[in-house]
């Protein structure tokens, strides 16, 4: 059935190796620049829940970086896709579209658990260490990773040119990350506004991560959908993978 | 080994290929000759998956192209037009790649990555990153790579495009031991004297139909013996003979400057379809 799938994923985890000086500083820029813009300025003057700003932040940093990580394979397949042809030689394996779905969705993810990992390291700068051993904030990431790693590689089938590809990201991804419960709560906004940001995955899954950050026991409903909707998004996928033949 | 019914393929209005049929036996080296656009790569996407025909059908062995697809697909080996290689990785790496398509165990990988790096004399380069090969280089290791699950069908889109002539040849050579080892190979180049070195028989399309399939021997017997090129005022013009005394005849009422020489198999598709093949 997924006979090929360590092809397709070695091949992505090669890569990365080989450019993992240069993929840990870019992983660690944005939330440095977070860290320091948002955490040190508002500093001890705003809290939620009894938590200060930063360790409010930094859980919300985790579910937006590792989305944006396991989205970010999209421009990998769309070069390989359009520029090196690699992904023809995929096609023309004899492997099911469900092993290179998964080899890709699984780099997706093995990009966003190290994204995670250069956070945590991070916080430890700005002395933040929360309830990083509880087994439910890592199925959270990896949810939240397999949600968006599934969406990314239908989207990179679907797309005509690199250009598009940069409008996804302008249009889908830049504004989930600010407003998917990321950088504020979002039970402060209105209940209008409330009802358009719970549709989407991340506010789910910054909400969830968060609370097992915070050690609360999470709402196994977001879980739920979360799974629902990486299922959908990788059913998605795999349709679009079949269609790229034209 | 390969055999086509009817094959089309449009695309909304364009209609790339018009109903091809044609077979090709074991261990035949053929060759699939046209210009740019005439379906030669649609046809060679259509046979290996990565494009779906419209109507028609065709079969790799006894497997059916897209019924039978995953069956098909372990028939051939593809050496695509571009490079398809991953240039941020090693040699080595590549073949590794490639063999897993193909569920090779890790001893398997080693000894046929080794086997076919010597085969194709890049066995001292293995740990070198493919950006660093030359063009001439990367065809190689793309041929071998084609070659990791001992393919019983060997697809190859303009191989030698874009190469100088020194290591075409090299590349010729190359061609003929894969097909001296039993492997069919499926051909497909603009440049006419790359058909007529290597071809057994060679078909010629244009406009997406088949024109003629024969032997490259026999297309140019039909054509003529002698061809001679003279310029008839602002054209080239080019007047086929059967024997050299009929071209003797001809040119002693020439007046203008001529060139005689021997008819060549780009003589042939230029008879039999009216245009040049250029890139």
């Amino acid at each position: 059935m997924l006979n090929g799938f360590t092809a397709v994923y070695l091949r992505e985890v090669l890569i990365l190796k080989r450019r993992i000086k240069r993929q840990l500083l870019s992983m660690s820029v944005s939330p440095l620049l977070y860290l320091i813009a948002f955490g040190y300025a508002m500093g001890d003057t705003v809290s939620f829940d009894g938590h200060t700003y930063i360790e409010f932040l930094i859980p919300g940093l985790i579910a937006m970086s590792s989305m944006t990580q396991a989205f970010a394979i999209s421009t990998d397949i769309n070069v390989s896709r359009f520029y090196w042809h690699i992904f023809e030689e995929f096609q023309a394996a004899p492997i099911r579209d469900a092993a290179y779905v998964a080899g890709e969705v699984l780099a997706g993810m093995t990009r966003a658990f190290i994204s995670v990992a250069v956070i945590l390291v991070i916080g430890l700068f700005f002395n933040v260490s929360l309830a990083y051993g509880n087994l439910l904030f890592w199925l959270a990431i990896g949810l939240n990773s397999f949600v968006f790693a599934s969406l990314a590689v239908g989207l990179a089938m679907l797309v005509k040119s690199h250009a598009d590809q940069s409008l996804l990201t302008s249009f889908i991804i830049t504004p989930m990350a600010f407003l998917g419960g990321t950088f504020f709560p979002v039970d402060r906004l209105p209940v209008w506004a409330q009802e358009i940001v719970y549709l989407l995955p991340l506010t789910h899954a910054s909400k969830v991560i968060r609370q097992t950050a915070f050690g609360i026991v999470p709402d196994s409903f977001r879980y739920l959908l979360l799974a629902v909707i990486g299922v959908l998004f990788f059913f998605l996928a795999l349709k679009c993978v079949s269609q790229a033949r034209d | 080994m390969i055999r086509i019914e009817n094959l089309k393929k449009s695309y909304k209005n364009i209609h790339a290929l018009k109903g091809i049929s044609f077979s090709v036996p074991p261990g035949e080296l053929f060759a699939y000759l046209g210009p740019n656009g005439a379906g030669k790569t649609t046809t060679i996407r259509i046979l290996t998956g990565l494009t779906r025909r419209t109507s028609g059908d065709a079969w790799l062995g006894d497997f059916h192209i897209e019924e039978e697809s995953l069956k098909a697909k372990r028939k051939f080996g593809l050496v695509m037009q571009s490079i398809n290689l991953d240039q941020e990785l090693t040699i080595s790496e590549n073949m590794d790649i490639h063999c897993r398509l193909f569920n090779m165990s890790s001893v398997e990988r080693r000894k046929k990555t080794d086997e076919l790096l010597v085969y194709v004399d890049l066995v001292d380069r293995k740990k070198s990153l493919v950006k660093q090969l030359s063009g001439g280089m990367k065809r190689r290791l793309m041929i071998a790579r084609a070659m990791v699950h001992t393919p019983q069908i060997l697809f190859l889109d303009e191989p030698t495009v874009g190469l100088d002539a020194k290591i075409r040849r090299r590349i010729w050579g190359l061609i003929k031991k894969i097909q001296n080892r039993g492997t069919t190979i499926f051909l497909t180049t603009h440049y006419i004297e790359e058909a007529e070195f290597l071809a057994d028989r060679v078909a010629f399309l244009d406009e997406g139909k088949i024109v003629v399939i024969d032997t490259p021997q026999k297309l140019m017997e039909q054509t003529g013996t002698w061809a001679i090129d003279r310029i008839d005022g602002d054209q080239m013009e080019t007047v086929y003979f059967k024997t050299r005394s009929d071209a003797d005849i001809f040119i002693a009422k020439q007046e203008e400057s001529y060139t005689l020489r021997r008819v060549n198999l780009e003589d042939s598709f230029l008879s039999f379809t009216g245009k040049k093949v250029i890139c």
